[in-house]
């Protein structure tokens, strides 16, 4: 657990992403199995422990301590683990605890043990590790480390492509022996069940019009890029599953799609909301993402259906080494003759063009179809995972664009530790009005902008709340975003996808930026 | 006597009724007894200031000796009389002439800690418990979670630090005042030997630190030296400047501080902090209450910090305890 809580608190402080994958590395080398193996399964978030709630460790440490300073402390410090870690009254610190002794002991104890369990294990451990365990039970370890991160720190350990990892990672369970057999050298890839299995997708690179003028047409094919979520449905003897882009399951709150689906497969496509004859805007979409479980409600209230556009099983066979053509062609008729059936699925259709500038008119009417853009596809490409270069492009269209105000910044991380370059920006709610926050942009501007903003941002404070100050209304940023939607959680009622800083409107005055009613009417309805 | 009746909370601090003095005025007062150096508690222009000749000596150097007012200085063990009220000063372990106001009058004791702590500390003398009738105690770190790691071992976590990653520079939030001087000494006494680089904030009160007879070894201001030279270099600077474009010219600098607040992951985390050093010139909960049994007062008043809990914990031992809500204080030196 000593060298757990070393590389949680590592994480925790280091915001570079290299000197995660450093410290990660480190870990996997000299940490033995199982350790390592748990370690990694809780990083990720697939270690669970039904028994060891946060309640239950809370009471465990109310019992130990004066439950008045126990609260007390508490709500000072804000953070469970934190909190019975340094209030726990032994120092602790003469044996350390294995992870595997604690998953192998909690997987074999009955429920009503594990208070008893818990108190020995911390009466044992310092501080340090005190905040490890019971970070590592209780889940949610928010220490900065993404599942893909985790991934290419294993692919460095064992000197292997990140590809290679990603393919059968989702066909392991923790503590992944095989997994590290393979990658320390001492046996051949591990063996999976292909039908339950995850494959990483193929992503696509963003293309602006200079760039695509200079691509032969003839080589391409185009499609909608759907303004819903990637999923992949994967269909097999032991059931269906559905996954976001991800690799996560998505499918419990999905169950209308889920159980129409029968078929060994698997499928490349967008989940999208009906209205119509049409596709509801993104924010349909969201309310059923929002709920782990489906209600009667929404399923009628917004139907899900998922519009494909790849195939990369039939049956056990692997389509995926085919080019595009090919694989469409396969895709088509098994739409025709399955698809269909489900009455969930649906076919994404090519959009024809015989030059750039046909292709770029298509582009236009993009907005209503609530699509996002195009995307094109090279007749000849495989599907490959990850983001290969020069197969698949994605072209958006144009963003919108609105004047708003600068509020407030925030300083940024690493790099950007000493300057402002987080901006909450705002619009006015009348002319002469006030300003109400719409949204917050990171990036958009050079570095040399960045300097510029920072000096402006100093010289403008009006006032200062710990990391982040109020500047006075002066500064009109140009702010462009791919779409707007409602929202409860925001005071202006409007939320943008995707803000970013499109210019610094150095020569606009603040009293000239737009009104919140401009940007109201851009949410579809 | 009951103390209550003669010393009590004012909006300008605590004020000693027939002696007609404050303890560490928040606003401008005809007599002040000050307790130490950093500028919550010690502030200017009030007209007749006691302190102990260290505690002077660091107010002229911040504030001006025209803003201190006229000084009367009183050594640790020295008692005089004001109007009537026996004041002696004791020390406090806080920083250089940081003391305890002990107080008499009419056959009872009142003993005001200032801001103090049990550990050992290189740049002044131990805090010495007092008995007294009631003790008006900090409470910065009045919270059970708090319990300060050995300063040798976060010395040695810099030391390391340093060693794995010899090519950045370590930047080291410290307070100016007693902080910085500390750190460096447990640096020196840690071996370390190379220069230090200061701010320039800091530059002031570590020469009076040396005047007063504290060896700091050999540091260098760190604004004049060209920018190359920090690579692998040792850097304090006041906490504010930490994440500010005075570190922009630092090689990829290990962003560190210590403070008593650094327990606390989550304050780390948000500061930036890399390196965070559990350093601190406060009592922590196991000093507070170890202190509240040796000088075994009947009565506790609890001054700023975490009022709620020192007064649970001492009602809890059949103490006699209240929150006494002193205004001005901040965080300075914690």
């Amino acid at each position: 657990m000593k060298a757990f809580s070393r590389l949680l608190a590592g994480l925790l402080y280091t915001p570079a992403r290299n000197s995660k994958l450093r410290l990660l590395r480190a870990y996997l080398a000299e940490t033995p199995d199982p350790d390592r193996g748990y370690a990694l399964a809780a990083l990720t978030g697939t270690l669970a422990f039904a028994e060891a709630k946060p309640a239950a460790v809370r009471e465990v440490a109310r019992r130990r301590v004066d439950p008045v300073l126990f609260d007390l402390s508490y709500d000072y410090v804000g953070d469970l683990a934190e909190t019975v870690a340094l209030i726990w009254p032994t120092s602790g610190g003469m044996r350390d605890l294995r992870l595997g002794e604690v998953v192998d002991t909690l997987t074999l104890a009955a429920r009503a043990k594990v208070p008893e369990l818990l108190e020995g294990w911390l009466d044992r451990l310092d501080a340090e590790a005190r905040w490890a365990l019971i970070k590592l039970l209780t889940g949610g370890l928010r220490v900065g480390v993404s599942e893909r991160l985790a991934k290419a720190a294993l692919a460095e350990h064992g000197k292997v492509e990140l590809a290679q990892v990603e393919e059968i990672w989702h066909g392991l369970d923790p503590p992944y022996r095989t997994l590290f057999d393979w990658l320390d050298r001492k046996a051949p890839p591990p063996q999976i069940d292909a039908g339950r299995l995850f494959r990483p997708l193929m992503l696509a690179h963003a293309i602006e019009e200079h760039e695509l003028f200079a691509l032969d047409p003839r080589d391409f094919r185009a499609e909608w890029k759907w303004d819903g979520i990637r999923v992949q449905i994967v269909s097999g003897p032991n059931g269906t599953r559905l996954f976001s882009r991800g690799g996560e399951e998505v499918g419990t709150a999905f169950p209308d799609l889920v159980e129409r689906m029968a078929f060994p497969g698997v499928v490349d496509g967008e989940l999208l909301v009906r209205r119509g004859e049409g596709v509801a805007p993104f924010n349909d979409l969201q309310q059923r993402l929002n709920r782990k479980k489906a209600s009667a409600r929404h399923i009628v209230d917004y139907p899900a259906f998922v519009r494909v556009y790849d195939l990369l099983f039939e049956g056990e066979e692997d389509l995926r080494h085919l080019g595009f053509d090919a694989r469409r062609a396969r895709l088509e008729t098994w739409v025709g003759k399955t698809g269909l059936a489900t009455g969930v699925i649906d076919l994404s259709p090519l959009v024809p063009f015989a030059d750039w500038e046909e292709l770029g008119r298509h582009r236009l009417s993009a907005g209503a179809l609530n699509a996002e853009g195009l995307m094109l596809k090279r007749a000849d490409s495989p599907y490959v995972s990850g983001r290969p270069k020069g197969f698949w492009f994605k072209w958006k269209r144009a963003a919108d664009t609105i004047d708003a105000v600068l509020m407030y910044a925030q300083r940024g991380h690493g790099k950007r530790s000493s300057f402002y370059s987080d901006y909450t920006f705002g619009l006015w709610t009348e002319p002469g009005g006030e300003l109400v926050p719409v949204g917050k942009a990171y990036f958009g501007f050079t570095d040399a902008e960045l300097a510029e903003l920072d000096k402006w941002v100093r010289n403008h404070t009006v006032d200062r709340f710990g990391p982040v100050r109020q500047v006075e209304a002066g500064l009109v940023l140009e702010i462009a975003f791919d779409s707007a939607q409602r929202s409860t959680r925001h005071k202006s009622g409007v939320a943008l996808r995707f803000p970013r800083v499109a210019r610094i409107r150095w020569d606009k005055p603040a009293g000239e930026a737009d009104v919140l009613e401009t940007l109201v009417k851009r949410i579809p309805a | 006597m009951r103390p209550e009746t003669w010393v009590r909370p004012t909006p300008s601090g605590l004020f000693v009724e027939p002696g007609g003095f404050y303890i560490d005025p928040s606003s401008p007062v005809d007599r002040a007894v000050v307790t130490h150096g950093h500028s919550d508690h010690a502030r200017g222009g009030n007209r007749r200031v006691l302190a102990t000749a260290e505690t002077l000596a660091i107010m002229e150097r911040r504030i001006g000796a025209d803003a201190v007012g006229s000084t009367q200085a009183l050594s640790y063990g020295e008692t005089v009389e004001v109007n009537g009220v026996r004041v002696a000063l004791a020390p406090a372990g806080h920083i250089l002439g940081s003391a305890q106001v002990v107080l008499e009058w009419r056959g009872s004791r009142v003993v005001v800690s200032g801001d103090y702590k049990r550990r050992r500390d290189p740049t002044c003398p131990p805090f010495e418990p007092i008995k007294c009738d009631v003790l008006v105690t900090e409470a910065t770190f009045a919270l059970p979670v708090f319990c300060h790691p050995d300063d040798k071992e976060e010395v040695a976590r810099l030391l390391r630090s340093m060693a794995v990653f010899p090519d950045r520079t370590h930047l080291v939030g410290v307070y100016a005042l007693g902080k910085c001087q500390r750190l460096i000494r447990l640096l020196r006494e840690a071996g370390y030997d190379r220069p230090i680089y200061l701010h320039g904030a800091l530059i002031g009160l570590c020469d009076l630190y040396r005047e007063r007879g504290v060896d700091l070894g050999e540091l260098a201001p760190a604004t004049e030296a060209p920018p190359g030279m920090f690579a692998g270099a040792l850097v304090l600077a006041p906490p504010s400047s930490l994440g500010d474009r005075w570190s922009r010219r630092m090689a990829d600098p290990v962003l560190s501080f210590a403070s008593g607040w650094m327990r606390i992951k989550q304050r780390a985390k948000q500061r930036g902090v890399e390196l965070p050093l559990v350093i601190s010139d406060h009592a922590d909960w196991n000093e507070l209450t170890r202190t509240l049994d040796e000088v075994g007062a009947p009565e506790v008043w609890v001054t700023h910090g975490r009022e709620d809990a020192l007064v649970h914990h001492a009602t809890g031992r059949g103490i006699r305890a209240r929150a006494l809500s002193l205004l001005g204080f901040e965080e300075e030196g914690s």
